[in-house]
């Protein structure tokens, strides 16, 4: 196992109640894995239309590998401008 | 001398200041976009808009917007800001502009900054109603 750091932001934030979290995932984690573990964990999730996940302040794909301490974000559709 | 302005601040946009950084002897034209808060989403009398970021993100998001924008187009200089916190009606949450030597560059890179950044920059704005809050684009 591995510790990594969660972010929400939007609607997340009020959805978990939370910004920040700190949590364990196997050590051969991917994004994938990931979603499927945050599903299971925070069902609150299923509330919002898509989210994109961002590792260390970068976009990631489902195949993206974690590592130990990364931060991972979950990035609800964004609505700037 | 950097071609590029980008910012994200809880302090009143100021379009002088955006205008002043593209500014170039070379250019024969300076496009600008400037978004205002609306009053109202479909029908519903909007109060004020929030908006929150992933500030360092957003940043390296927009600076990606704006280095894209000088490859593609051939402009000279390009501004991106963005405001965060509660706005109200007729305040400005973004202001894009571009200096270039001809103006349909200009008019071209400021289209392609703001739909770009619509859909790829972490910003999130949530809508207040006399009834409540909603944030936008997050439900089916």
């Amino acid at each position: 196992m591995m510790k990594i750091h969660l972010l929400f932001f939007g609607i997340t934030t009020d959805l978990l109640g939370t910004s920040s979290l700190g949590i364990e995932t196997s050590a051969d984690a991917t994004i994938s894995s990931l979603k499927v573990q945050l599903l299971t964990n925070y069902p609150q999730l299923e509330n919002i239309n898509s989210y994109a996940i961002a590792v260390n302040e970068e976009y990631a794909t489902d195949k993206t590998l974690l590592k130990e301490n990364d931060v991972i974000a979950i990035i609800p559709p964004v609505s700037g401008g | 001398m950097s071609k590029t302005s980008i910012k994200i601040t809880s302090e009143k946009l100021d379009l002088q200041e955006c205008y002043n950084f593209v500014t170039d002897a070379s250019c024969g034209g300076i496009s600008a976009f400037v978004g205002t808060v609306r009053n109202d989403t479909k029908g519903k009398e909007v109060q004020q808009l929030d908006f929150s970021t992933y500030k360092p993100m957003a940043i390296k998001e927009m600076q990606k917007i704006a280095d894209i924008a000088l490859e593609k187009f051939s402009i000279a200089k390009i501004a991106i800001h963005h405001a965060e916190g509660m706005l109200q009606i007729g305040d400005i949450p973004v202001i894009i502009t571009a200096s270039a030597k001809h103006r349909v560059a200009a008019f071209e890179a400021c289209q392609f900054a703001i739909d770009t950044l619509k859909e790829t920059v972490p910003i999130w704005k949530k809508e207040h109603f006399s009834d409540g809050g909603i944030w936008v684009n997050a439900h089916p």
